[in-house]
């Protein structure tokens, strides 16, 4: 019987990071899931993807989001890293994870979109809530690599040690 | 070649309904758990909470909710362990709502943050979809998931529950 759900590669920080690639991704699946378990080393830092090295302003995206007393949108748009979560690590802990889908990501004709979903309830001044989000990478090239980045108002932040990030494969056929 | 992803159980409730959904003796075999739900309870309303155990505890939870009821946006925190809504007796006759949890990392010692997704939709002005962030300030494995109706009632016939493991090697 055929993998349909795969891991393609997992990772777990021994010691705080700047970012995590997944290299050398092959179109052998359909979808692609990015499974994140993090925190920041910053207070409150943001999860951004960049598809193969492309340092373009080709990202877009749109979260839906509630913080425990109002629910809001917000958008960025042209940008040159993919917003893959509104918030990922606060306090240096590790009480954020995310999911997301990422959909016929080898095809070489359309570009490529994201759905995430990321989740804190910490109980702290800066418990950040949860979200779910949207995001567009405007390239019909197939998805061979992927970097996760964490960045608080142009900044970068390292992933702090035990963080988690694991890319599943899921094929249709 | 390993079974990535798993089911390690399911429930269906039979013709007299239960008072609760359980798994137990959870194995620290997968890497992440993933807990699918389609339920309605007997409660004389349409919607009915679904309260979360961890271990069997339902203390030291934290939640922050997005929710749309048809008409608006809203949000809001809780420590109570409620987690969703089901549809419940009143709600449009055969109508079960669904819910998904996430646990990355469930036997692992750092807290638990969880992703709870759920819809009690139904023929009705008023249902409800529900984007959850959940934490669970524990660093203890989870080895046990118990999810029931808050108000100490029943799930009704055909309610099924399945947990399933994820494995990332």
């Amino acid at each position: 019987m055929a993998a349909t759900y795969e891991p393609i590669a997992t990772t777990t920080l021994g010691s705080a990071q700047a970012s995590v690639s997944f290299t050398g991704i092959s179109g052998s699946f359909t979808d692609l899931v990015l499974i994140i378990s993090a925190g920041s080393a910053n207070t409150i830092g943001f999860n951004y993807v960049r598809f193969n090295s492309d340092s373009g302003t080709n990202y877009s995206a749109t979260s839906l989001s509630g913080d425990g007393s109002s629910a809001t949108s917000q958008r960025s748009s042209n940008s040159n890293k993919g917003w893959l979560g509104y918030w990922t690590g606060i306090e240096n802990t590790i009480k954020t994870m995310s999911i997301t889908h990422i959909q016929n990501y080898s095809n070489s004709t359309t570009y490529k979109s994201w759905i995430t979903r990321n989740n804190n309830a910490n109980g702290s001044t800066y418990s950040l809530g949860t979200e779910a989000a949207v995001g567009l990478w405007r390239s019909t090239s197939a998805i061979t690599s992927m970097t996760i980045y964490n960045q608080t108002s142009g900044t970068d932040y390292n992933f702090i040690a035990g963080s988690t990030f694991t890319l599943y494969g899921i094929a249709s056929a | 070649m390993a079974t990535t992803y798993e089911a390690i159980a399911t429930v269906t409730v039979g013709s007299g309904g239960a008072a609760n959904i359980e798994f137990t003796s959870i194995a620290a075999d997968w890497t992440d758990l993933l807990l699918k739900l389609s339920g309605r309870t007997n409660k004389a309303q349409k919607q009915e909470n679904i309260q979360l155990y961890f271990n069997t505890s339902n203390s030291n939870f934290s939640f922050k909710m997005l929710i749309g009821d048809g008409s608006a946006a809203t949000s809001y925190g809780t420590t109570n362990s409620q987690v969703a809504d089901v549809p419940a007796a009143t709600m449009t006759a055969n109508t079960f709502g669904n819910m998904e949890i996430y646990i990355p990392n469930y036997a692992g010692s750092n807290n638990k943050s969880f992703s709870v997704d759920s819809v009690d939709e139904g023929n009705q002005t008023t249902v409800y979809s529900y984007l959850t962030a959940g934490l669970w300030s524990q660093t203890a494995a989870i080895t046990g998931i118990k999810i029931a109706p808050a108000g100490a009632n029943n799930f009704v016939q055909y309610s099924t529950a399945t947990l399933y493991g994820i494995k990332n090697s």
